[in-house]
């Protein structure tokens, strides 16, 4: 009896125990991927950031000094950047959700040729950055560039419409619509100058290039929403943007919630987009944090200073999924079962 | 996902006075037209990469679209301007490579944390769950210094081993393989079959649609790649498409407009053509990632 039963026992260790291997063969490949890449690299970057650094060999060991350095030294851009990340991934991610939303909105319209147009929305999305930025660097030229053409022509062209308005119903011309028309104020120097427009104009790259994410994004949430509560609200004889602005916005809470705070950490890691457009100029205007990390780890070989950078990203990321986590259930309207 | 969109704008208690059907025509008409000027304005960059791509070289400081004639002869100026060749081979080897590795990997350990039932595997599950949150930007310093002090700078493995660990598709793929029907598996078991018989002979036929979804998000996520392989490859012959692109620019400079839009149309093209053939299955691939990865 007893002897039989220390016997299972053992077949069942013994099966236990081969489970576990073949477990431990089927997921060692990703796990060690994960801890050479991903899991030891931070270990790794808190190491460095304690140590002035090159990329090729470690000096010494010189404690919070790095992060001093970010934080204070005059030479140092970090308060820069950040000022300059932030606007960045706010702007673009208000200005995605809000164009993201009417698109969307529009779009589940039962208008002709609606694969055609969400295909063209959604079509940058899916083109490799560093490469059609090269395209944005002429389109927003200042001298030959086809986006100061147009606003040119779009002010001179408002310009002598309302100059034929304003004497067509027999009224004197001003001068300001005399001039609109003949002598169009200049446009903005967008990449050049002294940077005042160039973070604009790298934000209005990137909410180009991700838009369309947001807007399919926003269909498949507009498609799995219950229409019952629409109707219901239109028995009720609330209008259009009523249905919208007390039904279909809340119920759509978490779908804007998910795509504001992952643009948000999109819009802060962005890289390519000032790497090819801008490398940072002019004077910084458009140094964000991630190109300021591979600026001051790759062109100055400041590995122990760029580490801390990045062990400051790490924590601001952290933060901020922290934060997702804890709103998400107070800020959200619905439960996650509508979506 | 398969629920069809009701219209939103359209009310669905119909009137059928002349009025209010009138109301309606001039709406969508109105909607139209301002989603054919959107989608003018979205597609014009590309529009205007292909028409100066094909400019002759005293009109591409011109305001003008439309070449006075088209001068095709700029792409093969560009093709041998840099060895494109190479780039081509380079990226889509690459690009094949790493979602080959990214997918295999993540299928083998979905499967491992969905089927093989032992202590533990959750929490260890937890930790590949982490990652998701950890930037890349973190991780490319050391991740530099581990691959110089192996020699790996330079070379194919550099652009195709680190990128190739995958939480995301690990995540969607366990999530699938939890829905496949319990009875299949009780059956393969009977007639003896191991975990690995399971994984290719159960899992594997069924999965066919999710992992051309993942390989196709893959791909197009290598192939666009920039700051990674712009920091591991120094020779030429490595590089990959936008890398080379990057090298054309900095040594042609900015005058030659032709020649550097027609091999930035070398980059895009074959993702666009890509994207344009599949359309349906990357939409819903990245709806499926965001509506589970959301709330």
């Amino acid at each position: 009896m007893l002897a039989q039963k220390k016997k299972s026992i053992n077949r069942k260790r013994l099966s236990l125990l081969r489970e576990y291997g073949t477990f431990a063969l089927f997921v060692l490949p990703n796990l060690v991927l994960f801890g050479m890449f991903v899991f030891y690299p931070i270990g790794h970057a808190a190491y460095l950031s304690l140590t002035r650094s090159s990329l090729y060999a470690t000096r010494r060991f010189v404690g919070i000094d790095n992060y001093l350095w970010l934080f204070t030294s005059r030479i140092s851009d970090f308060w820069e950047v950040m000022r300059n990340t932030v606007i960045f991934a706010t702007g673009t991610v208000t200005a995605q959700i809000a164009l993201a939303l009417l698109f969307a909105m529009l779009l589940s319209a039962p208008i002709w040729g609606r694969v055609f147009f969400r295909t063209a929305i959604f079509l940058p999305y899916v083109t490799t950055t560093a490469a059609v930025a090269y395209v944005w660097v002429f389109v927003l030229d200042s001298d030959f560039g086809i986006l100061n053409a147009g606003l040119t022509a779009l002010v001179q062209g408002t310009g002598y419409t309302l100059m034929a308005i304003t004497s067509g119903v027999g009224l004197a011309v001003p001068n300001w619509m005399e001039s609109l028309a003949i002598a169009p104020p200049d446009m903005p120097n967008w990449l050049g100058g002294r940077g005042r427009w160039a973070l604009p104009a790298i934000m209005l790259v990137q909410v180009w290039k991700t838009v369309g994410f947001a807007t399919v994004i926003y269909l498949a949430g507009l498609s799995s929403l219950d229409s019952e509560l629409q109707e219901a609200a239109r028995i009720d004889g609330a209008n259009e943007w009523q249905v919208f602005r007390f039904v279909t916005f809340p119920l759509l809470s978490p779908v804007t919630f998910f795509l504001a705070v992952t643009g948000f950490i999109a819009g802060i890691q962005t890289f390519d987009i000032p790497a090819v457009m801008t490398q940072g100029g002019p004077l910084n205007a458009t140094t964000t944090y991630v190109y300021y990390l591979f600026e001051l780890a790759f062109e100055n070989n400041r590995a122990g200073r760029a580490s801390a950078l990045a062990m400051v990203f790490f924590v601001l990321i952290l933060l901020i999924t922290w934060l997702q986590l804890s709103f998400a259930k107070r800020w959200v309207h619905t439960a996650a079962k509508e979506v | 996902m398969a629920v069809r969109s009701r219209p939103i704008l359209t009310p669905q208690t119909q009137q059928t006075s002349y009025r209010a059907s009138w109301q309606t025509h001039m709406r969508r008409v109105f909607i139209f037209a301002f989603l054919l000027l959107t989608a003018t304005l979205m597609v014009a960059p590309f529009v205007w990469m292909l028409l100066t791509a094909v400019k002759p070289d005293n009109e591409v400081f011109a305001l003008n679209w439309l070449p006075s004639r088209v001068q095709w002869s700029n792409f093969q100026a560009a093709w041998e301007a840099a060895p494109f060749e190479r780039f081509y081979i380079n990226s889509v080897f690459v690009a094949t490579a790493a979602t080959a590795a990214e997918v295999f990997v993540g299928l083998l350990s979905a499967y491992a944390f969905a089927r093989i039932r032992v202590p533990g595997r959750n929490v260890i599950f937890f930790f590949v769950l982490a990652t998701l949150m950890i930037p890349v930007d973190v991780t490319i310093i050391p991740n530099y210094v581990t691959l110089s002090r192996i020699g790996w700078i330079d070379t194919y493995w550099a652009l195709i081993i680190p990128p190739a660990s995958n939480a995301f598709g690990t995540f969607l793929l366990r999530q699938h393989i939890f829905s496949l029907p319990e009875e299949l598996f009780d059956a393969a078991k009977i007639d003896g079959a191991n975990h690995w018989h399971m994984l290719m002979r159960i899992v594997l036929p069924l999965s066919l649609p999710i992992l051309a979804t993942l390989s196709l998000l893959g791909f197009i996520g290598k192939w666009n790649s920039y700051l990674w392989p712009l920091l591991v490859t120094n020779s030429e012959n490595m590089r990959t498409l936008p890398i080379g692109l990057k090298y054309l620019v900095d040594q042609e400079g900015f005058a030659n407009v032709n020649l550097i839009m027609a091999a930035t149309t070398f980059v895009v093209i074959p993702v666009i053509i890509l994207f344009l053939l599949t359309q349906r299955q990357f939409i819903s691939g990245i709806t499926r990632g965001a509506v589970r990865g959301g709330a």
